[in-house]
C-alpha cells in the first residue's frame, strides 16, 4: 500500500485531533466530538479490513518515517494487529456512547482521555519500531491513570495508583531489555529483530525482563491484583476498555515479541507459564466464584480467561495459538460487554452488589436476553465466540502437555459455574425488592450498544474462519520460528489428520478423540 | 592577549553588561524597573549570540586555563536562557519591592557559570564557581524582611563555604600529587599508577562538586534553600546552576579523572543511585511544593550521573540532552508555581491548596501535568527521552546492574509526582482561593514548555543528538 494514504497515520491522527477539540468544546459537543471521531476511525478500520491482503505479505500498509533520529517512525500491521485495531476501534464508540449519560462532570476532559487511549492503542498494534512501540505501550498509563481517578468509584485514587505503579514497574524492565536488545542487533526495527537470534543465555535475561512487564499488564496471577481494584473502581466505559484492549497488550507482547525474539527461553521457561497459568485458572475461577460485586467477578474471571490465553500461546502450535487469539478478541467483545450489563443495572440503582438484584427477566427481558447471550459466550457455549477460542486452544493445549490442558477444562467447569450462578441470582428468582421493580428495560440506545457487541459474539461463534483468516499466516510464521525449540508434548494429537496421529500414538489420538467429545 | 579577548566575548559582554545595569539602578533608582531589567535581559541575549557566534570554535584561551568549545557553549547557552527567564518572571513577583541588584547578580552569577562550564584548570573552575555562590548566597537572602530568605541565604552560605573547603582541599591534593592544576596534566598523570594521594583528591573534589550539583549525601541544603528562598531565585537555582555545576563536573571528571576511571567510577555510581533513591523517598510526604521540586532535582541530578558514570561519548551526550530536556521542564514547573496566588496577592506553595486546580485553572494544571509527568519519565511525555540516553549509555557501558537499579527506582518517583497530579485533578476544591496568573508572558513561556515536552520534542531528537553529539565530543 506504498504510496497510497497513510491510513495508519490517518487513524492515529484522527482521536487526537478530536481530544484537542474535545477539550475545548463544550459538555454537550464533546460527546458527539468523540462519537464522530471514533466512528471515522471504526470506518478507517473497516477499510483497513477490506483493503488487507490474506495470504499477501506480513507487513502490510507499512509507513517509514525518519523522524526520530534514533528511532523510527515505522508502521505496519499484520493480520493479528489487523484484528487487534478491529477491536479496539470496534469497541471505541460504544464506550463513548456507554457513557454518554454517565458522566456529568468534566465530559470535555473524559472524552478527549477516551480519544487519546484509542490512539494509544492503535499505536501499540501497529508500531513496527521497538521505541515507538514502548512509548504507546507505556503511554496507556497516563489517560487510564485520569480515566479511573477522576471519573472512578470511591475507593478510585487507591485502584489508580496501583494501576499505575504496577505496570509502570513491569514496564521499565521492559525497557532495559529493549536497551539490551537494541544493543546487541543494532536495530529498534522489528521486522529485523524477529529474525535476529539472540543468544540463547541473553534470551533468557531478556524473556525475564519481557514476562515482568507483560505478566503485570496480561495480567497473569499472583500480580493479577491491580485488576479487580482497577475495573470496580473504573467507570464502566473504562472497565470495558481496560477488560476489551488494554488485557489483550500483554498476550500480544508475548506473541510479537518474546515467542518469536526469544524462542530458546521461550521453551525452556514455558514450565513458569503453564504453572502460572493453572494456577491462576483454577484460583481465579474459585475467587470469582464467592464475589458479591459484579465487576469484581467478572474482572477475576478476565484472569482466568487470560491464563487460558497464555497457556494456549505456550502450546508452540497452531491450534494453541489460534485458540488464544481467538479468545483474546472473543474476551474482548464479550468481557466488554458484560462490564456494560453491569453498567446498565449500575446507572438505574446504583449498586453493584449481587443480592440487590434479582428477577430482572420480569421487568427486563431484553436486558435479559442479551446478558445471558454474553453469559453463554463467555461460558463458551457452543455457537458463540467463547467457544471457537477455548475449543482450539484446548487442543493445542492438550498437544503440549494432557496436564495442563486438564486443569485449564476444570478452570472452564468453575467459570460456566460462577457465570451461572451471577445469572442466576440477578436474572432470575422472585422479583420482590421494590426499587428493582422500577427499573425500565433498555433504552434505545443501550440497544445500540447491546446489538453490535451481541452480533460479533455470534458472528465469531458461527464462521471463525473471518477473524482467523488474516491471523493465520502470521501463527504459521510464529510456529514455524519456535519449531527448533519447541519440546516435545506428551500428547501427539494431530486434529487434521487423525488416521496419522492414531497409527503411530494409538494411546494419544484415543485421548484426543476423547477430548474432543466432551467438548 | 588581544587574540584571547576576542574568544571570551560572552564573558566579556556580561561583565560589561552587569557594570552597566549596576550604574542604571544606581543612577535611575530602582523605580525604574523596564530600564535595568531590560538592559539585564539584552545583555544576556547578546551574550547567548557571542556564543553561538563561537560555536565551531575549539581553543584554549589565557595560557590554557579556559576552553572555549562546543561542551561549554552548549552549557552557557542553557544557562543565559534560564538565567534570562528568572530575570523576566522576577519582577512580578516581587512587585515593587525589585532592586536592580536582582538582575546584576543573576548577570554575575551567568558570568561564573560561564566560566565553570568552559573551565580546564582547577584555578578558574574555583573562580567561576565562587562567583557565582557568592552571587547565589545574596540572591537567596534577597527578601532581607523575610525571616525564611534570610535564613535561607545563611544555611546556604554555611554549607557552600564547607563545599567549598572540600572542593579546595581537594584541588591542593591533585595540585600536590600531580603538580599542575590544568586538567590535561592532571589526567596525564592519573593515566599511570595513581597513589593514595590522588585518590583523595578525587573524593574531596568530587565531594565539593556534590555539593554543587545536590546530589546525596551532599544534599541537605537543598530543600530548605529552595523553600526559603524567594520563588524566582529557585526558579533559577533549580534551573541554570544545575547546568553549570553538572557541566563541570562532567569536564573534571571526563577531562582531568579520565583516565583514572577506576578511581571515580564507583564514587559517581554511589552519588547517582543514593541521589535517585532518597531523592524519590525523600519527596514523598511534602507539603511545600517548592521542596518537593527539590527533592525532584535532587533525585533528576542522579539521573544525570547515571550517564556521566558511563563514562563515556554516549553518556556525555546523554547527561547534555538531559540538562536541556531537564531545565526547560523545571523552569516550567516553577513558573507554574510562580503563577499561584491567593486572593490577597501571597503566593501559594502548600500542595494540598493545590487540589482542584484542574477544576479552577485548567491549562495551568494540565501544563503541571505535563511538567511533572516529564520529570517522571513516563513517555510520551518528552522526559522519557534523556532518561532513555543515559540508560543506554549504562547499557552499553555494561552498567547494567547500575541501569537495572535506577530505572525501578525511578518507579517510586513516579509516585510522588503522580500524587500532585492526584491533588490536582482528583481531589475536590480547596478552601484556598487560586487567582493571579493572566501574564500573557509567562503564559506563553508555560505553554510552549510544556508543549514542546509533549510529544512535539521527539520531533527535535535528530537535533538535539547533533548538538550533544558536537559537544560531548569535544572531551573525548
Amino acid at each position: 500500500m506504498s504510496g497510497g494514504l497513510p491510513i495508519l497515520s490517518l487513524m492515529l491522527a484522527v482521536p487526537l485531533i478530536a481530544a484537542v477539540l474535545c477539550i475545548y468544546a463544550g459538555d454537550r459537543n464533546a460527546r458527539m466530538i468523540a462519537l464522530v471521531a471514533t466512528l471515522v476511525d471504526f470506518v478507517l478500520g473497516c477499510v483497513l479490513w477490506a483493503q488487507f491482503d490474506i495470504g499477501g505479505a506480513q507487513w502490510q500498509f507499512t509507513e517509514r518515517a525518519d523522524l526520530f533520529g534514533r528511532f523510527q517512525w515505522a508502521l505496519g500491521i499484520d493480520g493479528m494487529a489487523l484484528m487487534l485495531i478491529m477491536l479496539s476501534v470496534f469497541l471505541m464508540p460504544l464506550c463513548i456512547l456507554a457513557s454518554w449519560d454517565a458522566i456529568k462532570s468534566r465530559v470535555g476532559l473524559y472524552m478527549a482521555m477516551f480519544l487519546i487511549m484509542e490512539t494509544i492503542m492503535i499505536g501499540v498494534f501497529c508500531a513496527q519500531d521497538l521505541l515507538l512501540f514502548y512509548i504507546f505501550f507505556e503511554a496507556g498509563l497516563i489517560p487510564m491513570y485520569f480515566i479511573i481517578g477522576i471519573w472512578g468509584g470511591a475507593n478510585r485514587i487507591y485502584a489508580a495508583f496501583k494501576f499505575f505503579l504496577y505496570t509502570l514497574l513491569g514496564s521499565v524492565l521492559m525497557l532495559i531489555a529493549m536497551i539490551a536488545m537494541i544493543r546487541e542487533a543494532g536495530t529498534t526495527d522489528i521486522p529485523t529483530l524477529l529474525a535476529y537470534n539472540f543468544p540463547p543465555e541473553m534470551q533468557t535475561w531478556l524473556w525475564l525482563a519481557f514476562f515482568a512487564s507483560l505478566a503485570v499488564k496480561m495480567p497473569m496471577w499472583p500480580v493479577h491484583t491491580w485488576l479487580p481494584d482497577a475495573h470496580v473502581q473504573a467507570p464502566t466505559a473504562g472497565s470495558m476498555i481496560l477488560a476489551g484492549v488494554l488485557l489483550k497488550l500483554g498476550a500480544y507482547g508475548f506473541l510479537r515479541f518474546m515467542m518469536p525474539m526469544f524462542p530458546d527461553a521461550s521453551a525452556q521457561l514455558m514450565w513458569i507459564v503453564f504453572a502460572l497459568s493453572m494456577v491462576a485458572v483454577v484460583y481465579t475461577s474459585l475467587v470469582a466464584l464467592v464475589q458479591n460485586d459484579m465487576k469484581k467477578l467478572i474482572a477475576y474471571s478476565s484472569v482466568a480467561h487470560m491464563a487460558i490465553v497464555t497457556a494456549g500461546l505456550f502450546a508452540f502450535n497452531q491450534q494453541g495459538i489460534e485458540g488464544a487469539l481467538i479468545i483474546m478478541l472473543s474476551h474482548g467483545v464479550v468481557s466488554a460487554a458484560l462490564f456494560f450489563c453491569v453498567g446498565v443495572i449500575y446507572d438505574r440503582l446504583h449498586t453493584r452488589e449481587i443480592d440487590r438484584y434479582g428477577g430482572l427477566a420480569v421487568n427486563m427481558p431484553a436486558y435479559a436476553l442479551f446478558f445471558m447471550l454474553f453469559t453463554m459466550a463467555s461460558i463458551g457455549l457452543p455457537g458463540t465466540s467463547g467457544f471457537v477460542g477455548e475449543f482450539l486452544s484446548l487442543l493445542g493445549i492438550y498437544e503440549a502437555s494432557s496436564v495442563v490442558a486438564f486443569v485449564c477444562t476444570t478452570g472452564i467447569i468453575l467459570g460456566a459455574a460462577y457465570m451461572l450462578y451471577l445469572y442466576r441470582r440477578v436474572v432470575f428468582g422472585e422479583l420482590t425488592k421494590d426499587d428493582v421493580k422500577a427499573m425500565p428495560d433498555l433504552s434505545a440506545r443501550e440497544w445500540t450498544i447491546m446489538a453490535p457487541l451481541a452480533a460479533v459474539a455470534l458472528w465469531m461463534g458461527v464462521y471463525p474462519e473471518s477473524f482467523l483468516a488474516p491471523m493465520r499466516g502470521d501463527v504459521t510464521t510464529v510456529v514455524a520460528r519456535l519449531a527448533p525449540a519447541k519440546p516435545t508434548g506428551d500428547a501427539h494429537l494431530a486434529a487434521a489428520k487423525p488416521k496419522a496421529a492414531s497409527a503411530h500414538e494409538g494411546e494419544a489420538a484415543h485421548g484426543s478423540s476423547h477430548v474432543g467429545g466432551v467438548q | 592577549m588581544s587574540a584571547d579577548l576576542a574568544l571570551i566575548w560572552p564573558e566579556l559582554i556580561l561583565t560589561i553588561g552587569g557594570l552597566i545595569t549596576l550604574m542604571l539602578g544606581t543612577f535611575a533608582g530602582d523605580r525604574q524597573v523596564g530600564l535595568y531589567q531590560g538592559a539585564s535581559l539584552l545583555t544576556l541575549a547578546a551574550a547567548a549570540a557571542a556564543v553561538v557566534a563561537l560555536f565551531g570554535v575549539n581553543a584554549t584561551v589565557f595560557s590554557g586555563t579556559l576552553s572555549v568549545d562546543g561542551f561549554g557553549g552548549f552549557a552557557k547557552l542553557l544557562i543565559y536562557a534560564a538565567s534570562f527567564v528568572c530575570i523576566l518572571v522576577a519582577p512580578r513577583f516581587f512587585n515593587v519591592g525589585m532592586r536592580a541588584e536582582y538582575p546584576v547578580l543573576i548577570l554575575f552569577a551567568a558570568l561564573g557559570m560561564g566560566i565553570m562550564a568552559s573551565s580546564r584548570d582547577l584555578m578558574t573552575l574555583y573562580v567561576g564557581l565562587e562567583l557565582n555562590s557568592l552571587a547565589a548566597y545574596v540572591l537567596a537572602s534577597f527578601m532581607r524582611t523575610d525571616e525564611r530568605s534570610s535564613e535561607a541565604g545563611l544555611k546556604y552560605f554555611v554549607l557552600g563555604a564547607l563545599a567549598s573547603g572540600m572542593l579546595l582541599y581537594g584541588i591542593s591534593l591533585l595540585y600536590g600529587f600531580s603538580g599542575t592544576t590544568d586538567f590535561a596534566g592532571i589526567a596525564a598523570r592519573m593515566g599511570g599508577e595513581i597513589n593514595i594521594g590522588l585518590i583523595f583528591g578525587i573524593v574531596f573534589v568530587l565531594a565539593g562538586l556534590g555539593f554543587k550539583i545536590s546530589a546525596v549525601p551532599f544534599h541537605m541544603w537543598t530543600p530548605d534553600v529552595y523553600e526559603g528562598a524567594p520563588t524566582p531565585v529557585t526558579t533559577f537555582f533549580a534551573s541554570a546552576p544545575k547546568v553549570a555545576a553538572m557541566a563541570l563536573t562532567t569536564r573534571v571528571v571526563i577531562d582531568a579523572m579520565g583516565p583514572a576511571v577506576g578511581a571515580w567510577q564507583q564514587i559517581v555510581i554511589f552519588l547517582a543511585l543514593a541521589s535517585i533513591i532518597l531523592g524519590a523517598v525523600g519527596a514523598i510526604g511534602q507539603k511545600n511544593i517548592k521542596r518537593l521540586l527539590a527533592y525532584s532535582s535532587i533525585n533528576n541530578v542522579g539521573f544525570m550521573l547515571i550517564g556521566l558514570a558511563a563514562g563515556t561519548q554516549q553518556g556525555v551526550e546523554g547527561v547534555l540532552t538531559y540538562l536541556l530536556v531537564y531545565v526547560v521542564t523545571t523552569l516550567g514547573a516553577f513558573l507554574v508555581v510562580l503563577q499561584l496566588r491567593d486572593p490577597q496577592g501571597n503566593q501559594i506553595e502548600s500542595i494540598p491548596a493545590l487540589a482542584g486546580l484542574s477544576q479552577r485553572r485548567p491549562g495551568l494544571a494540565a501544563a503541571m501535568a505535563v511538567f511533572l509527568f516529564s520529570l517522571a519519565g513516563i513517555p510520551p511525555l518528552f522526559g522519557f527521552w534523556p532518561k532513555y540516553l543515559v540508560f543506554e549509555a549504562a547499557v552499553n557501558a555494561n552498567l547494567v546492574p547500575l541501569a537495572v537499579a535506577g530505572i525501578v527506582a525511578s518507579v517510586i518517583g513516579a509516585f510522588y509526582y503522580i500524587a500532585i497530579i492526584k491533588t490536582m485533578y482528583f481531589d475536590d476544591k480547596s478552601d484556598v482561593e487560586v487567582t493571579g496568573g493572566g501574564n500573557v508572558v509567562e503564559g506563553a513561556i508555560v505553554a510552549v514548555s510544556a508543549l514542546w515536552l509533549s510529544v512535539i520534542g521527539y520531533l527535535f531528537i535528530p537535533m538535539l543528538a547533533i548538538a550533544s553529539a558536537g559537544a560531548a565530543s569535544v572531551l573525548f
